[in-house]
């Protein structure tokens, strides 16, 4: 049970290029936070430099308030699961477990015993003999978890521990890894670019873009209320719709279409409005004409994707609407449907900024 | 079909041909050994083997004056597995060693300092072979294991390809090591020195066979028959031959040469599996 804090944090490279430009976050006993965003958004660096594995070019990290900068790794209580596994391809599972622990001196009974428990515990205890390499993915997988929890660390660190494996697995091991830090109740960093992954396993999810945190918060929060564009784009399968709109004062413009129900947003700069898929319906009335593309048959639901005729801004592409429709509903192509939506729930940004005006 | 069958004889003719050119002196030189001095120099090198063999190799092998003044060829054969295997095992440990410092310590002069041993690659034993001497003459490492093996083990190719098979394995691996409290002893002895063992053993066979067929240098550096290796064994034999004298024994010379080439022969037929491993596969 620890808390983890990290104050005005920052990565500088040697060469000059900034991977974390300034993170302020207090990570809670027993959390379990999700850092996501795009590749080379600095999420990995960030987990590193927890780790120890990075040197923090400046800020502070304490665990439990101890300041860790200059801790080394091993002596950080941290353990870490990799995305490629990282074990010890000579060693057979029970080695690849036990070594952290004996490294520490732990009496050989005691190394035994817990190894023999956390194997119980992820289900590989009869491969407890064999190598690596005679292991499926999965079963590595539950392995690297193995030899993370024997050590008992203060922080579980997992940098992006699913990406290799399909997609199958990657739902049973999402749901196992959730599981597990239920019941061991210790706090979780994890790193990914799944924004389903992070949706669903997250306490909390720091949404990172560009060396910086964009929003962080409870999954849902981020989903219905999202402070920035980008924010709003990365979190949400199928993503949001996103129009380039501008205001007159009365309806939002793009192209011919006008959309009404908007007040109170500047005139003066180009803006971006965004719709979820799922906040639109058909409506005989609704102010969004969509030709028909592609409909996607998703079992449940169908995805409707399609140009929303005449919103086009100065000479940019149509623009492409996503609509999330009933298993049921299956228009032919190049029909033109109504769509109205939720204008409760639908955004409007600041397209230079991204920051969310409405 | 035919075709196929038309290339398959051509492929094999060529290596027949070759393993012919290869294998048939070294028959030669046994058959010769087989027979007794009086036949080869009445009658040259014999293609059939003689009824000699037990004799002669007897003689070159356990009995006092039978090859050399005193010395056994035995002795010579301990003197030459003793070069062999510690400059084999040298090798292995230092370049083993410069090879991780090289890769995984971060210091100012890594990079110059692998291309100053890289390029050492170009010189050959015999440029530095003079002041090699002086040194360990002036240490009193004359006649010596000791002095035989150590100058002789600094190896670049072995940092070359130890430096290389390093780079290979994946950082995390480190990173792994490093959350879990190996030091940096650790990490060498516990992880990398397993995971090169094929690696290792490919180094081993080749440095073996290089250490045991090393001939200026012992030349040089031997002064006492009981300190003679094979090799120098083979010479000093010839050269007895050439001055005359007695009969020649060509027999025994060509038993010594014979028995000279078995061990790396055998090493390598041994090991092959681990040979070729050690050289394609990477296994990480």
């Amino acid at each position: 049970m620890s808390k983890v804090q990290l104050a005005n944090v920052r990565k500088t490279y040697p060469n000059g290029a900034e991977a974390v430009c300034g993170v302020d976050m207090e990570i809670q006993s027993g959390e379990f936070i999700v850092f996501v965003g795009p590749s080379g958004c600095g999420k990995s660096t960030l987990l590193r430099m927890v780790a120890g594995l990075e040197k923090i070019t400046d800020g502070e990290i304490h665990i439990d308030d101890r300041l860790i900068n200059d801790v080394s790794p091993a002596d950080r209580d941290v353990a870490m699961v990799f995305q490629n596994y990282a074990l010890y391809p000579h060693m057979t599972v029970r080695g690849n477990m036990s070594y952290g622990l004996k490294n520490r001196g732990m009496p050989k009974a005691e190394i035994d015993q817990k190894v023999t428990d956390a194997a119980k515990m992820l289900r590989i205890a009869d491969f407890l003999d064999r190598q690596p390499n005679q292991l499926s993915g999965g079963q590595r997988q539950r392995v690297a978890m193995g030899r993370a929890i024997v050590r008992e660390p203060k922080v579980f660190l997992f940098d992006e521990p699913l990406s290799n494996l399909d997609a199958k697995l990657r739902v049973q091991m999402r749901i196992e890894i959730k599981r597990l830090q239920r019941r061991m109740n210790v706090t979780s960093i994890y790193v990914t670019h799944d924004q389903t992954e992070a949706m669903t396993l997250a306490d909390r999810l720091a949404v990172i873009n560009d060396g910086k945190i964009e929003q962080m918060g409870s999954p849902i929060e981020l989903y219905n209320n999202p402070a920035t564009l980008f924010v709003a784009s990365f979190i949400g399968a199928p993503q949001v719709n996103l129009m380039p709109v501008s205001f007159d004062g009365n309806s939002l413009v793009s192209g011919d279409v006008n959309i009404l129900g908007f007040t109170d947003l500047p005139t003066d700069t180009d803006l971006v409005l965004g719709i979820r898929p799922d906040d639109m319906h058909l409506d005989d009335n609704g102010q969004f004409p969509l030709r028909v593309d592609i409909v996607e048959q998703h079992g449940a639901d169908n995805l409707i994707y399609g140009g929303v005729l005449g919103a086009a801004m100065r000479g940019e592409d149509e623009t492409e609407f996503c609509f999330k429709a009933g298993q049921n509903m299956l228009p032919d192509l190049e029909t033109t449907l109504k769509l109205g939506f939720n204008a409760e729930r639908a955004m409007v940004f600041n397209k230079a900024t991204g920051e969310r005006l409405r | 079909m035919k075709n196929l069958n038309w290339r398959t004889i051509t492929t094999h003719t060529i290596l027949i041909i070759g393993v012919i050119f290869m294998t048939l002196p070294v028959w030669v030189a046994f058959a010769t050994s087989t027979h007794t001095a009086e036949t080869i120099i009445r009658n040259g090198l014999q293609f059939w083997p003689g009824g000699e063999l037990f004799k002669t190799y007897n003689e070159v092998l356990f009995v006092e004056g039978g090859v050399m003044k005193s010395v056994l060829g035995t002795t010579m054969m301990k003197n030459s597995l003793i070069l062999g295997i510690g400059f084999a095992i040298g090798k292995v440990v230092i370049s083993m060693m410069a090879a991780y410092a090289i890769v995984y310590f971060r210091f100012k002069l890594a990079v110059p300092l692998f291309w100053i041993i890289f390029m050492t690659l170009l010189l050959p034993l015999e440029v530095r072979i003079i002041p090699s001497y002086e040194v360990m003459a002036g240490l009193g490492l004359l006649d010596t294991h000791f002095g035989l093996i150590v100058p002789l083990i600094a190896s670049a190719t072995g940092t070359f390809f130890f430096r290389q098979f390093f780079r290979s394995v994946p950082d995390e691996l480190l990173e792994a090591a490093r959350l879990d409290g190996a030091t940096a002893w650790g990490f060498f002895i516990d992880i990398l020195v397993p995971l090169s063992k094929t690696m290792i053993a490919a180094i081993l066979i080749i440095m073996f066979v290089v250490g045991w067929n090393q001939y200026l240098w012992p030349l040089i550096m031997t002064t006492k028959e009981e300190n003679y290796t094979l090799v120098i064994g083979i010479k000093q034999i010839y050269q007895v031959l050439a001055e005359g004298g007695e009969l020649p024994q060509y027999q025994k010379a060509f038993a010594l040469t014979i028995l000279a080439t078995l061990p790396p022969v055998l090493v390598v037929l041994v090991f092959q599996n681990w040979f070729v491993k050690g050289l394609v596969e990477s296994e990480k």
